[in-house]
C-alpha cells in the first residue's frame, strides 16, 4: 500500500484536535439554544436519552415520533446534521455488533409489508440502531450548543465534586496541547522510518515513555505558574446567569413532549389521523 | 469497548452510574484526605497523555496489526488507584462528549467496565502486589524490577480487560438488547479480549519500564518499595498470593460463570412450562419454548468454546466447572510465563545486537 495513502498517527492525532476545536467553536453560536441555561439544556438531554432507551425492542414506528427532538434542534441551531452523522461511525460498530445477530436468532414473522414477511429480529436490530442515532444526536446537539466552561458549571450547580470538575476542565484545555506534541513526535518518527506501520516494538517504551516525561515536566510548570496565580485546589467558576422563565418553560416544555411520546404512540395517532 | 447508549436499559444504565459513582465518590474523599493540589494538574496532564496515547499505533512483531495503550493501569502506576480513577473517568467523559465514543447514559457502565477494573483491581490485586514484591531477584538495588513491572503490567491488562468484556456482556444481557445468548456473546467477547489484553500488557510494560529506568520517582510504588525494604514481600509470599489469586480468579470466577449463565439460560429456556410471564420477560417469542434459535445457539458456542459450557461434558457439577476454571488459570499463567521468556528474549537479542 502506498504509504501517503495511510493516515498516520500523526495527522490522526491533528484531526481529533480539530474536531475537538470545532466543537468548542460550535458552542459560541448564538442561536435561541444555545442562549438556554446549560442545566436545562442537560435536563432535557439525559431526559430524552433515557426515554429513547427506554422504549420496547420491537417499538420501532413508536420510537419514530423521537426523531422530532433533534430535528428541530438542528434547524434552530443551524447546526449541520452530517458532523453529527459522521460521528456515528463512532458508535455504530458496535451497536451493528450486538444487533446485527437478531435477524438471525428471531425469524418469527411481525408484520407482513407488500407480501414480504417482516421477522422481528429485523425490527429489533432498526430499533437498536436508531436508538443509537438518536441518543448520539442528542448528546451531540448538548455539547454543540454548551461551552465546556458552561457545562462544568451546571455540573457544579448539582454537586459534581470540584475535583472532578477542575480536572475535566483542565483535561479538555491539555488535551489539545499534549496532542500537539504526540502529532509531532509521530511526525518525526514515521519521516525516521518511512513505510512502517505503526510503532516498532523497540521503541514502544521509549516513545510514550518520551511524552510522559514532557507531559509531566509539563504539569510542573503548568501548576508553577497556576500557584502564581492564585490557584487553590478549584477555579473560581464564572458565574453563570441564572435560570430564567425561558429556560424553565423550555426544559419543561421538552421533557412534557418526552413524556407524551413515551405514554401515547404518537406516530400511530397521526397515521390514523392521516387515514 | 465503549458502550453506546442503546445497548443498555434505564434500569441497567442506572445501576452502574450508581456504581461507578460511589467509587468516584470514595476516590474524592481520598483525594482530598490527601491535600495535595499539585497532583490536580499532573492527573489532567496524565489523562490528557492517556487520550492522546491512545491513538498512536504500536506494531505488532509479525502481524499487519497494531494494538493501543491499556489505561487504567498506566494511570492508577502513575498516581495510585484513586487519582487514576478520576483521571479515566475524564478521559472517558470528553470520549464520551466531544467523540460520541460511549453515549452520556452509558457513561457509568463505561466507566466501571474500564476505569473500574484497571484502576482499583489491576492495582490491588497485581500491580503492587507485585511490584513492591521480591519476585526476579530483588534486595539489591532495584534487581528484577523490569521482570515485576513486566507481569504485573501483562497480568493486569488481561484480568481487567477480561471482566470488562465480561460486564460489556452482563450488561447488554441484562438489558434484554440483544437475541445474542449469552454464553455465545461472551464466547465471542473474551477471546477477542484475551488477544486485546495481552498487547495492551505489553505496550504498558514497555511505557512502564522505560519510566522506572528514566525516571524511577513517577512510580511510587517502587518508590515507597524502595522506602521500607523491610515491608517488602518474600519471594515465597509472592508466589503464594499469585497462586492463591489465580484459583480464585480462575476458580471463583468460573463458579460465577457458570451461576449467571445458568441463571440466565433458565429464564431464558428452562422454564416453559410456568408460561411466559415467569421468563423474566426477555425474548418471549423466540425463547419461551426449546426453540431452534436455542439449539443454533448452542452449536455455535460449542465451537467458539474451548471448553464447552467452562464444564466438562455430561457432568453439571460445579466440580467440573471448578476444573476448567483451574485448566484456565493454568493457561493464563503459561501465557504469563511466556510473556516474561519473550521479554527476556527480546531484551538480550537488544543487547547483543
Amino acid at each position: 500500500m502506498p504509504a501517503a495513502k495511510q493516515k498516520d498517527a500523526g495527522s490522526r492525532i491533528r484531526g481529533s484536535m480539530r474536531e475537538l476545536r470545532e466543537m468548542d467553536t460550535l458552542a459560541d453560536g448564538t442561536s435561541p439554544v444555545h442562549a438556554r441555561h446549560p442545566l436545562a439544556k442537560l435536563a432535557v438531554t439525559i431526559t430524552y436519552v433515557l426515554t429513547v432507551v427506554s422504549f420496547q425492542k420491537y417499538d420501532l414506528t413508536r420510537l419514530f415520533v423521537m426523531v422530532l427532538y433533534p430535528a428541530v434542534l438542528f434547524s434552530v441551531t443551524g447546526l449541520r446534521l452530517r458532523t453529527c452523522l459522521w460521528k456515528l461511525r463512532v458508535v455504530l460498530p458496535l451497536v451493528m455488533a450486538v444487533g446485527v445477530f437478531n435477524p438471525f436468532f428471531d425469524r418469527e414473522t411481525l408484520f407482513t409489508v407488500g407480501g414480504a414477511a417482516v421477522s422481528g429480529g429485523v425490527v429489533s436490530m432498526l430499533t437498536l440502531m436508531l436508538k443509537g442515532a438518536l441518543c448520539l444526536m442528542a448528546s451531540y446537539l448538548l455539547v454543540a450548543t454548551t461551552r465546556i466552561e458552561a457545562i462544568c458549571a451546571a455540573l457544579r450547580a448539582i454537586h459534581v465534586p470540584s475535583v472532578m470538575v477542575t480536572m475535566l476542565l483542565l483535561t479538555f484545555r491539555y488535551v489539545t496541547l499534549i496532542g500537539e506534541e504526540a502529532a509531532v513526535m509521530s511526525d518525526a518518527y514515521s519521516l525516521r522510518a518511512p513505510g512502517q506501520r505503526g510503532i516498532h516494538y523497540k521503541a514502544w517504551g521509549s516513545f510514550l515513555g518520551q511524552l510522559l516525561l514532557r507531559s509531566s515536566d509539563r504539569a510542573g510548570e503548568l501548576y508553577a505558574s497556576m500557584q502564581l496565580r492564585g490557584f487553590s485546589g478549584q477555579f473560581p467558576y464564572a458565574k453563570t446567569a441564572r435560570g430564567t422563565a425561558r429556560d424553565v418553560i423550555y426544559a419543561a416544555a421538552w421533557i412534557a413532549l418526552f413524556v407524551l411520546a413515551r405514554r401515547f404512540d404518537v406516530t400511530a395517532l397521526i397515521g390514523g389521523l392521516m387515514m | 469497548m465503549h458502550m453506546a447508549d442503546a445497548l443498555l436499559s434505564p434500569a441497567v444504565a442506572g445501576t452502574m452510574f450508581a456504581a461507578s459513582g460511589i467509587a468516584a465518590g470514595i476516590s474524592v474523599y481520598k483525594l482530598k484526605k490527601e491535600d495535595d493540589p499539585a497532583k490536580i494538574p499532573t492527573m489532567a496532564v496524565t489523562a490528557a497523555l492517556v487520550f492522546a496515547g491512545q491513538m498512536i499505533n504500536y506494531t505488532i512483531p509479525g502481524t499487519g496489526s497494531s494494538g493501543h495503550l491499556c489505561g487504567g493501569m498506566l494511570l492508577s502506576a502513575l498516581l495510585g488507584p484513586y487519582a487514576g480513577f478520576l483521571s479515566m473517568i475524564t478521559v472517558l467523559v470528553i470520549q464520551c462528549l466531544f467523540f460520541a465514543d460511549g453515549g452520556l447514559l452509558a457513561l457509568g457502565a463505561n466507566i466501571w467496565n474500564m476505569a473500574f477494573y484497571g484502576c482499583f483491581v489491576g492495582y490491588f490485586l497485581l500491580w503492587r502486589p507485585i511490584v513492591t514484591s521480591r519476585l526476579f531477584g530483588g534486595g539489591e538495588g532495584n534487581k528484577g524490577l523490569k521482570g515485576r513491572i513486566a507481569l504485573a503490567s501483562v497480568l493486569g491488562c488481561v484480568l481487567t480487560l477480561q471482566m470488562g468484556a465480561f460486564s460489556v456482556v452482563l450488561e447488554t444481557t441484562l438489558s434484554g438488547i440483544t437475541e445474542l445468548p449469552f454464553a455465545a456473546f461472551a464466547g465471542l467477547m473474551q477471546p477477542i479480549h484475551l488477544a486485546i489484553g495481552l498487547i495492551e500488557g505489553l505496550i504498558t510494560a514497555a511505557v512502564l519500564i522505560f519510566i522506572s529506568e528514566a525516571r524511577p520517582e513517577l512510580l511510587r510504588d517502587v518508590q515507597a518499595a524502595e522506602a521500607k525494604k523491610s515491608a517488602k514481600l518474600s519471594l515465597s509470599a509472592t508466589v503464594f498470593i499469585l497462586a492463591l489469586m489465580a484459583a480464585v480468579v480462575g476458580g471463583g470466577l468460573s463458579h460465577l460463570a457458570s451461576a449467571y449463565p445458568d441463571g440466565l439460560e433458565w429464564a431464558l429456556f428452562g422454564n416453559a412450562e410456568e408460561g411466559y410471564h415467569a421468563n423474566m420477560g426477555l425474548d418471549e417469542e423466540s425463547f419461551g419454548t426449546r426453540s431452534e434459535a436455542a439449539e443454533r445457539a448452542e452449536k455455535i458456542q460449542e465451537t467458539t468454546a474451548f471448553l464447552p459450557d467452562y464444564a466438562f461434558a455430561d457432568s453439571d457439577s460445579p466440580a467440573g466447572t471448578t476444573v476448567s476454571g483451574l485448566v484456565g488459570s493454568a493457561m493464563v499463567a503459561a501465557a504469563a510465563f511466556l510473556i516474561c521468556v519473550l521479554g527476556r528474549f527480546f531484551r538480550r537479542k537488544e543487547k547483543t545486537a
